[in-house]
């Protein structure tokens, strides 16, 4: 493993499987009566968040401190951010203060990477603007192998907001890293410009893209990032892309739902679909908690200045 | 490099060893309050062949589970350069409480990873008493701790490596000294 954890780009695949099967390890000890082990004791994690976030600090945190390390929690609305400091003034203090790894979620592309030039603390990258959000693919990809005992040449289909998915990116470039065959469908308008070169293939028409479908992965209508009209109506977007229970029948019977979270009911996927049988959301966060533990781990231990 | 222990010694000395831990255990309640635990790699398979034989001599079955000690090492985070060593999972599908555990591994060195074990396995309940298990004892203990049950006693030098092989892992029953 690298220093720092950027993307699911600077991935190989024997790495990713080794942090899928560490996780599988991690995932024991959020079983046990005790959920703590001493692996990191000593460690300091600061997290630094940017962006507004539940599931994946929190998951983090709770990572971290099942494997005993300190961490502390830096959220931008409460940080000297808002007194104007740059991301980069920010870095250098905390790392003057020596922690051993920084967990940042930004709302710039490639602003881990900017830490990582900065910095001599490990950087994982917690999701940067409309880059890649690498803990996120992986968690997704475990519980796609845990549901199908493989991923290659599964039909996996990844519907909704693409233009401003992070989550995608990560997903497609771990996904056909693996060896599954990935379909992406959304309203022409949210396309991002040249994503068939990624390896996928590429529709507008969601039946035709949900068609024997072994996973459908619903993006999030990200209105927090949208400065123009992409759709209509929400309801018009539900409309046509929307995942409903009719929808669902034309994927395999053994189809899994999944979520990045936070959901938009009736947006992007119906209540019935996103409470029903199919939908496995609530697995991939309890297994979010595994995947960062896996790779806090292996990151622990990684070559310095690789 | 000498072979120390053949597949028949080493099946001679595992018979032995559950024996003796019947006998030890015997006034102490039946076999449901005996459990064994392997360390992982090498202490699981010999778990499994201590319940076979158990059972071969009691006709009951012995609770098995598997401890992977990584995560507890003393030396995990020392060394700042290199990878992290693979975690395995561990396995104990029953609760330890109460109940009289056996550690099982297959070389007892500095006593490391004994104590690592113990600490990882003090986090699933409180165990009656643990009782410690070894293929072999080759000395120059750096914690003070010792085997209940030991296959053999082989002097060696610190220069020198015990390897053992097993079947289950590496296609044969073998101990043999390196070095």
């Amino acid at each position: 493993m690298k220093k720092d954890l950027l993307g699911i780009g600077d991935l190989t695949s024997d790495e990713i499987y080794l942090i899928l099967d560490t996780t599988e390890a991690m995932r024991e000890i959020g079983q046990r009566p005790i959920k703590k082990v001493p692996t990191l004791r000593g460690k300091t994690i600061v997290n630094l968040f940017y962006e507004p976030s539940t599931r994946t600090r929190t998951s983090f945190e709770i990572a971290e401190k099942r494997l005993s390390a300190d961490t502390l929690n830096i959220a931008a609305t409460t940080s000297s951010a808002q007194k104007g400091e740059t991301l980069a003034d920010t870095a250098l203090n905390i790392e003057a203060m020596a922690p051993d790894m920084i967990v940042l979620r930004h709302a710039s592309s490639g602003a881990g990477h900017l830490l990582s030039r900065l910095c001599k603390s490990r950087i994982i990258n917690a999701g940067d603007g409309m880059h890649e959000h690498p803990t996120q693919a992986l968690l997704d990809a475990f519980t796609i192998r845990e549901h199908k005992k493989r991923l290659e040449g599964l039909k996996v289909t990844i519907v909704g907001d693409l233009l401003h998915s992070r989550v995608l990116r990560s997903n497609v470039l771990l996904l056909t890293t693996l060896g599954a065959e990935v379909w992406v469908c959304g309203p022409a308008t949210l396309l991002p410009p040249g994503i068939e070169r990624l390896g996928v293939h590429v529709s507008t028409a969601i039946d035709e893209a949900v068609a024997d479908a072994d996973v459908i992965m619903m993006l999030r209508i990200q209105q927090e990032r949208m400065h123009g009209a992409f759709f209509p109506s929400t309801r018009e977007y539900f409309n046509t892309f929307g995942m409903t229970r009719a929808r669902l029948a034309h994927a395999k019977p053994d189809v899994i739902i999944m979520h990045p979270g936070p959901m938009n009911r009736g947006v992007e996927i119906a209540s019935d679909v996103a409470d029903g049988p199919y939908s496995v959301i609530l697995e991939q966060v309890a297994n979010g908690v595994a995947v960062r533990m896996a790779v806090l781990y292996l990151l622990a231990g990684g070559a310095e200045g690789d | 490099m000498p072979i120390v222990l053949d597949a028949d010694r080493i099946g001679r000395s595992l018979t032995r060893i559950a024996h003796e831990i019947l006998e030890r255990n015997a006034a102490h309640g039946g076999i449901d309050e005996l459990a064994l635990v392997g360390i992982r790699t090498r202490g699981v398979p010999l778990a499994r062949r201590l319940a076979k034989s158990i059972h071969e001599i009691t006709h009951q079955d012995v609770a098995t589970g598997a401890l992977d000690i990584t995560l507890y090492r003393d030396d995990l985070m020392r060394t700042a350069v290199g990878a992290q060593p693979v975690i395995r999972k561990t396995e104990i599908p029953f609760s330890i409480d109460d109940r009289r555990i056996l550690l099982v591994d297959d070389v007892l060195y500095t006593g490391r990873t004994i104590r690592a074990a113990l600490d990882a396995l003090i986090e699933f309940g409180r165990p009656r008493v643990i009782q410690l298990v070894v293929l072999v004892d080759r000395g120059h203990r750096e914690l003070p701790i010792k085997a209940d049950y030991v296959g053999k006693n082989l002097p060696t030098a610190q220069t020198q490596s015990v390897q053992v092989h097993l079947i289950e892992v590496d296609g044969r029953d073998e101990v043999e000294i390196i070095g």
